[in-house]
């Protein structure tokens, strides 16, 4: 008896300590500033900009990511071939690449120096210190996530349902997108939730492949990080419209995910 | 008269795991074959080959002109060209479409409205017209069976095939499940392939049984034939409890009386009313000379000419014509005493407490 409650407070204490340590920071970033300065500062044009980037650039890169991930994923459930685990830890090595990491690597790959610099030169693409470039570092940063959660998704379909719409006479793609994808929708939903939350707060990648130069590469991020040393005020502001964000992402994952996979994905 | 379907023909051989499949059969169009084995006969891999959803190691697929495998010319054609009407075990209803969008999947080659009142007319034909709006998820297991039966069969499918039909259905929907199968079954024109765990269920779904076992088809006959003059011990222990039909309408104190179809009557202490069907084991029947003398009042006793005699072992098989089929199972010295024969006049005695009921 005794034991059991000094155990049960021990379990308290510790969930009380964890949710005022995760809480507390988001909590201050709306609190820190009244409402109305939060409010007043997201006028500024250089918070306007930053946002209006960090809206489009995330929204070119998600789409961009379900349009070549959800074959990608369906085609790495779906089939069996060679070197198939090899492969899906290829592409999820961008998950646990710290972010300086991936922006060198992005250098390297595409920097007018870099491997493909040569043939983007020819075909007068220009990546560095331009908005495309945030669209590719964005993509490469949260494409994994996507990719992770719809593969997971597809396998969780049960086969017979792909097997039944065969012998209803619908070809492979059409089983593709009239059984696979409706039925695994949830999964893919909470995919692309998870990878557009991912890109909205890319920083390091964006900031080494892309810089910060406001209204081309500067995205929410990088603006508050520009901000906090001259306007903190400012710098909240962003950072309150990001926490809202993030957190309508986050709900939208547990609300339309399948209950297992779930977070999965998030919690890499 | 519509043009008579062809029949489909195959020839499968295939390793997968620990079992050899290695069977060849023909269905001729409006037949159906039941195969009835043990789990792990390779019975439902024999559905997938056919459907064209695997691929066999070797092999040739035909129905009537049209070749859909074969592997020695390297002729392999896709599910959505073979067209198979396939009921799956789980039925494998689509769980993001209603009953009536499963039913018109198939059917994409019709206009919008055409494909909804096809699909309509399936389900009706079904009793299930009510529910045409339902996910399956809130549908019953009897219920998505036909839904499922009407979903392959929308699109005039070249051959059925079913997988373990009954068997997700709990026992009371598998009597009315399997009237309505056969029923439909009767009525079709392509041929149609059955797979069940269930010697009963093959025995009243099939016109012609075949025992698989270990990958292989060890005998093919009617049910009747199969049970009575079975080819091996296995198949005389698979082939189980006889099965004969008839009306319960009488009871005599505790027990109910059975007008048997085709003549005679049986006692059995279960409780029915109505068209019913009976099982007894073969080893619950013993053989008597003639005539039967009413010594104890319990049991059943049936008049019947042997038509085949089969030695298995130390028991030997009896193929008795009584009405209906019947089987009895005895030792080789009860089968010398009484001299069977084909032929030779016995009594089928059995207890009406061996005796089991389902109601139809």
């Amino acid at each position: 008896m005794i034991r059991r409650s000094w155990f049960s407070a021990l379990l308290a204490a510790a969930l009380s300590l964890a949710l005022a340590f995760l809480a507390l920071p988001v909590v201050a970033i709306f609190t820190d500033t009244s409402p109305g300065t939060l409010i007043a500062r997201l006028s500024d044009p250089v918070a306007t900009d930053a946002l209006q980037l960090s809206v489009e650039t995330t929204a070119i890169a998600v789409a961009v990511i379900v349009l070549v991930g959800t074959p990608a994923a369906y085609a790495l459930s779906a089939r069996a071939f060679r070197g198939r685990a090899t492969l899906i830890t290829v592409l999820e090595l961008p998950l646990v690449l710290p972010p300086a990491v991936a922006g060198l690597g992005l250098l390297a790959a595409l920097g007018p120096e870099g491997v493909l610099g040569g043939v983007l030169g020819d075909l007068h693409i220009q990546l560095v210190l331009q908005t495309a470039g945030v669209v590719v570092a964005l993509t490469f940063v949260s494409a994994p996530f996507y990719l992770r959660q719809a593969q997971a998704s597809f396998e969780g379909i049960d086969r017979s349902l792909v097997q039944a719409s065969r012998t209803l006479g619908a070809g492979e793609a059409a089983t593709f997108l009239r059984v696979a994808v409706p039925v695994a929708l949830p999964g893919l939903l909470a995919g692309l939730a998870l990878s557009w939350g991912r890109a909205l707060g890319e920083f390091g990648a964006t900031l080494m492949f892309a810089g910060s130069f406001r209204g081309i590469t500067q995205t929410a991020p990088l603006a508050i990080y520009d901000q906090f040393a001259t306007d903190l005020p400012a710098a909240l502001a962003l950072a309150a419209v990001l926490v809202i964000i993030s957190g309508a992402l986050l709900l939208t994952v547990k609300l339309v995910a399948p209950r297992e996979a779930g977070l999965a994905g998030a919690v890499r | 008269m519509k043009p008579a379907s062809p029949g489909l023909c195959a020839e499968l051989g295939h390793s997968v795991g620990t079992i050899r499949l290695d069977v060849g059969l023909e269905v001729p169009a409006g037949r159906c074959l039941a195969l009835a084995g043990p789990s792990g006969a390779g019975k439902t891999t024999i559905l997938r080959l056919l459907a064209g959803i695997a691929r066999p190691q070797r092999g040739r697929i035909t129905i009537g002109e049209q070749v859909w495998l074969d592997t020695e010319r390297g002729v392999f054609m896709a599910p959505e060209l073979r067209r198979c009407g396939y009921v799956f075990q789980d039925y494998a209803l689509f769980p993001h479409l209603t009953a009536w969008r499963n039913v018109a999947y198939g059917l994409r080659r019709l206009g919008r409205r055409q494909r909804h009142a096809r699909a309509l007319e399936l389900l009706e034909r079904f009793s299930m017209s009510d529910l045409a709006d339902a996910r399956p998820a809130t549908l019953s297991g009897g219920e998505q069976q036909r839904v499922a039966l009407a979903r392959a069969l929308a699109p005039e499918p070249s051959a059925l095939l079913l997988d373990e039909p009954l068997s997700a259905l709990d026992a009371r929907g598998r009597a009315s499940a399997g009237r309505e199968l056969s029923a439909i079954l009767a009525g079709l024109e392509v041929p149609a392939l059955i797979v069940t765990h269930d010697f009963t269920e093959a025995a009243l779904l099939g016109d012609e049984v075949g025992v698989i076992d270990g990958g292989r088809i060890i005998q093919r006959g009617s049910a009747s034939q199969l049970a009575a003059a079975p080819a091996s011990a296995f198949v005389a222990d698979f082939t189980g409890a006889v099965v004969i039909t008839g009306t319960a309408r009488a009871r005599n104190g505790d027990l109910t009386v059975v007008a048997l179809d085709g003549g005679g009557e049986v006692a059995t202490t279960d409780r029915g009313d109505g068209p019913v069907a009976l099982s007894v084991y073969p080893w619950e029947i013993t053989l008597r000379p003639p005539p039967a003398a009413a010594d104890e009042s319990a049991q059943n006793r049936l008049l019947a000419r042997v038509v085949s005699v089969t030695v298995l072992g130390n028991r030997v098989r009896v193929g008795l014509a009584a009405g209906q089929p019947l089987v009895a199972e005895v030792t080789g010295k009860a089968a010398e005493e009484l001299r069977l024969a084909e032929g030779v006049e016995v009594v089928a005695v059995f207890k009406a407490t061996a005796t089991r009921l389902v109601a139809l």
